[in-house]
């Protein structure tokens, strides 16, 4: 059977895509953030997951305003990168695993929870940016990937609650799967950041600190901030951060935590960045 | 019953809701149309007779033309959908961001670097 071994919280900063991309990891402003992901090349070494689970948000880049799924899961066999507008990145194509997809699709629909499944999208740098940021620069990405996609651009994004439950149904799922597989889930987006408007460059240090120790040990209480609080205190784009809460639904209640990072700033944006094991 | 929306009184901040995002619809759709080179070339041509095939309002042409970010915010465009009219410009997210707020790209770029701009006084239109 499949099992869940760990959690991966990151941001998803285009700006780490192209440090990656164009060499520039070394540079004064590159240096702190990539330090903050030695440890976590190092471990990805030894803790090689089979499957990535990988919930991010498209950024209008497969879905246009024709169609906003909420939550929607890619059961293809394989995702090309996307041209953002400035060419496609140069990362390898991503693999899936379209049975294992379909088998979560349909397990986590029956538990309640509806759905949309995707096939032929092209994956934009919420996803392809945490994967350069843990595995640096491969020829192949040393994993499949399921692509997990949560509407947080179009509000209203799902709440904290809804994404924290979903995550517990998709680790039912994950756990009826009949390979032997060593899965791991990634949350990705946020810290705090908001990219429009006269209050664009919003960075809030306290409600970051705050969110990343009670991720960990209290998730529960997390899973009741309601959205205003993530768009009043951390941003129009801080409500990202309900993305995480489906991976930490997905671990069990009582996790080690591995390793735990804070810089502002990466671009516009406060920079997280965590690692759970399952206990 | 009027739903409520207590967003509103974030200063400084358009929350992007279906409503607005029905009111945005074809500025958009536009900007996603962006995606395709021949169209980015076909656009910076002659932008008035591309924005003839999209059905937006006047206000909404204009701040497109004009590129008024923050006016096309207010008439339902979003920061994910303008960023690929500012990238057709050659213009990062950090040029749009600073433009937006009215500071200079480089007092936005120190303002970053020194951790951000501060939630106080930020959070609630009254405290402005």
């Amino acid at each position: 059977m499949a099992r869940i071994t760990a959690g991966v919280a990151t941001s998803h900063v285009p700006l780490i895509g192209v440090a990656v991309d164009q060499g520039k990891t070394e540079e004064p402003y590159f240096k702190p953030i990539f330090e903050g992901y030695k440890y976590s090349k190092e471990w990805i070494k030894e803790n090689k997951p089979d499957v990535v689970f990988l919930i991010y948000n498209d950024h209008a880049t497969a879905f246009d305003n024709n169609f906003v799924p909420t939550f929607a899961i890619g059961c293809s066999e394989e995702y090309q990168p996307a041209d953002e507008g400035f060419g496609r990145r140069p990362v390898p194509v991503v693999k899936g695993h379209g049975r294992m997809a379909a088998h979560i699709a349909q397990s986590v629909i029956e538990d309640g929870f509806d759905l949309t499944i995707v096939n032929n999208i092209p994956v934009d740098h919420g996803l392809t940016v945490p994967l350069s940021a843990m595995f640096g620069q491969p020829e192949e990405w040393p994993c499949l990937v399921i692509p997990f996609l949560v509407n947080v651009v179009l509000y209203p994004a799902p709440t904290g609650k809804r994404c924290y439950l979903i995550g517990k149904a998709i680790r039912q799922a994950i756990e009826k799967f009949d390979e032997d597989l060593n899965v791991q889930i990634w949350g990705t987006g946020g810290m705090s950041h908001q990219l429009q408007g006269p209050r664009a460059g919003l960075i809030n240090r306290e409600f970051d600190e705050a969110f990343l120790d009670k991720i960990v040990n209290d998730p529960e209480t997390l899973a009741e901030w309601p959205q205003i609080k993530y768009l009043r205190e951390a941003g129009s784009e801080g409500i990202e951060l309900v993305m995480w809460l489906i991976m930490r639904g997905a671990l069990n209640d009582d996790v080690l935590l591995k390793h735990r990072f804070y810089h502002v700033p990466a671009s516009n944006t406060a920079l997280g960045h965590l690692i759970l094991e399952n206990k | 019953m009027a739903l409520n929306k207590p967003y509103l009184d974030i200063p400084g901040t358009v929350i992007f809701d279906s409503d607005m995002a029905r009111q945005g619809y074809w500025v958009n759709q536009f900007c996603m149309s962006l995606m395709r080179a021949e169209n980015r070339k076909r656009f910076l041509q002659d932008e008035a007779t591309y924005l003839d095939d999209w059905p937006m309002k006047a206000e909404q042409r204009k701040g497109v033309l004009e590129r008024d970010y923050n006016t096309l915010l207010s008439l339902g465009g979003n920061v994910y959908y303008l960023a690929k009219l500012f990238s057709t410009d050659g213009q990062s997210f950090q040029y749009a961001a600073a433009l937006m707020t009215g500071m200079t790209e480089e007092d936005y770029r120190e303002m970053m670097i020194k951790g951000g701009r501060s939630p106080e006084g930020n959070m609630y239109k009254k405290e402005q």
